[in-house]
């Protein structure tokens, strides 16, 4: 027998991804369902890593901007977590502390807030009334909304400052005219409201009146319940650690010392947790969309028997036809994953905008989305494309 | 002259109780040029046959040649490369692909050669243009008659001038106009030197062929060239 040099077939890669893209086009409906599944994976995932990084972002600048050199003092909190009082000297001791920029006392007195005296007394909406002094602006950073803050002249009168949501609360808006609100049993001239403080959330709960007023029209004893500090941005440990015995030399484990900022930061991290809740849920959808496109591609080759066995006799061999088949599931899915980056963008774009924040997308999220979606959509492919390349030519052939 | 194709010997059996022989002994020459029509009942073996001379089976026994090529110990990558190389299939059903241009159908008869896809429609352009169809080659499967596809599909078969073509019941699907059609083509194609090898059970389509082998029961009883 004389030895023939044997023409092989060749299968180019152009050609194996021209086919792959032609399998997809004849059945459009389907292909767009089955990608489907593979989009909303990828879009799951990176939507919730766009979401959690702008608004992780936008906490860092938060905290930034805030600064993370306030501190509060207060008594150990008694039952029902009311708050008690400090020791007098708790103030002008802090105040002379090295490293110490600022020290405002506010203290928590008795009796409701009502916009009326015809408010029924239990009515009080959660909003408390406060005592402090004109420096307590400065110290917390806080900016008003309208109004003027509590300066030493007005601290001595019977007016009030009202925090964000005291001011919500009691339905008070626009101070043009004269706005008078039933305090403590008498009528308080509200003279300012601030913005959200949001480093000390309780003062956006209160209305506040000046410490003189207070001593000399409410009862008011002198003593402070919570202190806030603002110290040197680079000695707040020190200063923190030695606040408790400051404040309270004889008791200074009754003395709690807290630093706000911390509450922001622990955000941060809860938020960190739930990011990888999420993303496992994204993770799962995605898995789920891989059956959906294992399920389509089984069926795919099943009903394209004859097409497979016609490969058969032009030529393909079992390689070809398996790699056809696996090229498509791998366009699918890469189509999926590239609607799924684009929507989880324009999600998180939508969802950053709205809250504000300044939208940011991981660029680790865009291409492992898509990894991960082509990862899928390979290993979903590779059974149905076996099944495909084990047909027998004649049983592929064969009519049913 | 080496044969196109030979059978030599030829059986084929499916296990089973008792093992059913679809094809016994049977020994079969076709010479390039020839135009052969292969007649039988239903369940005579024809289209075992046909797999076996188109390498898409093998025999339980025997020898098969392709081009003075045995194909008893290649692998299933060289029996690929023979049939894209070496052999055209025409089947009954057409198996067009639906959703491709008839140009692109029958570009895809050289899909595994490997060769690029302009020269692959250049060439499929060309075999259109013999078949009679150069006039609707930007159309889908689905625009055209019976007897248009399977123009197509002879195109397809073609395209690469294979050293033989396969055709399983050509006119299977046809009315007896269209199916005279494809048989008058089938006869023009031989004219221009393609060795063309016809399945059938419709004696009338043997019987417009140059040379009839019969076959029943596994066996051929007939040869018209041998009685000749």
């Amino acid at each position: 027998m004389t030895p023939t040099v044997h023409a092989r077939s060749r299968f180019r890669l152009v050609d194996v991804l021209l086919t792959g893209t032609v399998g997809l086009s004849a059945r459009r409906l389907r292909a767009a369902f089955s990608a489907l599944g593979i989009c909303i994976g990828t879009a799951a995932i990176i939507g919730v890593l766009g979401v959690t990084q702008s608004s992780e972002a936008d906490l860092l600048t938060q905290i930034d901007r805030l600064g993370t050199n306030l501190l509060t003092v207060e008594k150990g909190q008694g039952i029902g977590g009311a708050e008690e009082p400090l020791p007098l000297t708790a103030r002008p001791m802090i105040g002379v502390l090295p490293g110490v920029q600022r020290v405002s006392p506010t203290a928590v007195l008795p009796g409701g807030v009502y916009r009326t005296d015809l408010v029924p007394a239990y009515e009080t909406g959660g909003i408390g009334l406060r005592a402090t002094d004109p420096s307590l602006m400065l110290t917390l950073n806080a900016s008003l909304l309208s109004g003027g803050f509590l300066n030493p002249a007005t601290s001595r009168y019977p007016v009030a400052v009202l925090g964000f949501g005291a001011a919500q609360a009691l339905g008070i808006s626009r101070l043009d005219d004269p706005v008078r609100i039933w305090a403590a049993g008498r009528w308080l001239t509200v003279v300012g409201v601030l913005e959200p403080v949001e480093l000390a959330p309780e003062i956006d709960r209160s209305v506040l009146v000046g410490l003189d007023f207070a001593t000399s029209d409410l009862g008011f004893d002198g003593f402070p319940t919570r202190l806030y500090v603002r110290a040197d941005p680079d000695r707040v440990g020190g200063i923190s650690s030695v606040l408790a015995r400051t404040a309270n030399p004889e008791n200074p484990d009754q003395v709690k010392v807290s630093r706000p900022s911390d509450a922001l930061a622990a955000r941060l991290a809860v938020q960190g947790s739930a990011t990888s809740l999420f993303l496992g849920l994204g993770a799962v959808a995605l898995l789920v969309g891989g059956v959906g496109v294992a399920n389509v591609m089984v069926i795919s080759v099943l009903e394209r028997r004859s097409e497979i066995g016609l490969r058969r006799a032009l030529g393909a061999t079992r390689t070809h036809v398996g790699l056809q088949f696996l090229s498509e599931s791998l366009l699918l899915s890469s189509l999926g994953g590239a609607a799924g980056v684009a929507a989880g963008v324009a999600v998180t774009a939508t969802y950053a905008t709205q809250q504000g924040w300044t939208v940011l997308v991981p660029v680790t999220a865009v291409w492992g989305g898509m990894l991960a979606a082509v990862a899928v959509g390979t290993i979903a492919g590779l059974y149905p494309a076996l099944r495909a390349s084990r047909m027998a030519p004649t049983d592929a052939l064969r009519t049913v | 002259m080496s044969a196109a194709l030979a059978l030599a010997a030829v059986w084929k059996r499916y296990p089973g109780d008792p093992p059913v022989e679809t094809l016994r002994d049977v020994s079969l020459s076709i010479d390039a040029g020839e135009l052969v029509a292969v007649v039988g009942p239903s369940g005579s073996g024809k289209t075992t046959l046909l797999h076996l001379m188109g390498t898409l089976d093998r025999p339980t026994q025997g020898e098969v040649r392709v081009s003075g090529q045995s194909v008893s110990r290649l692998s299933d990558v060289e029996l690929s490369g023979l049939r894209a190389h070496h052999l055209g299939f025409v089947f009954q059903q057409f198996f067009l692909l639906e959703g491709v241009s008839i140009l692109d159908n029958v570009a895809n008869g050289l899909l595994y050669r490997g060769l690029p896809l302009g020269q692959r429609r250049a060439q499929a352009e060309e075999a259109l243009l013999r078949v009679g169809l150069g006039h609707r080659m930007r159309q889908r499967p689905n625009q055209l008659s019976g007897g248009e596809r399977q123009r197509v599909a002879i195109a397809r078969a073609l395209v690469g001038r294979p050293a033989i073509v396969l055709a399983d019941e050509p006119t299977g699907n046809l009315d007896t106009a269209s199916g005279r059609a494809i048989v008058d083509l089938l006869h023009e194609l031989n004219g221009d030197g393609t060795t063309i090898a016809v399945i059938t059970h419709n004696r009338e389509v043997a019987a417009a062929m140059r040379r009839r082998v019969e076959i029943r029961d596994g066996r051929i009883v007939g040869d018209s060239s041998v009685a000749a």
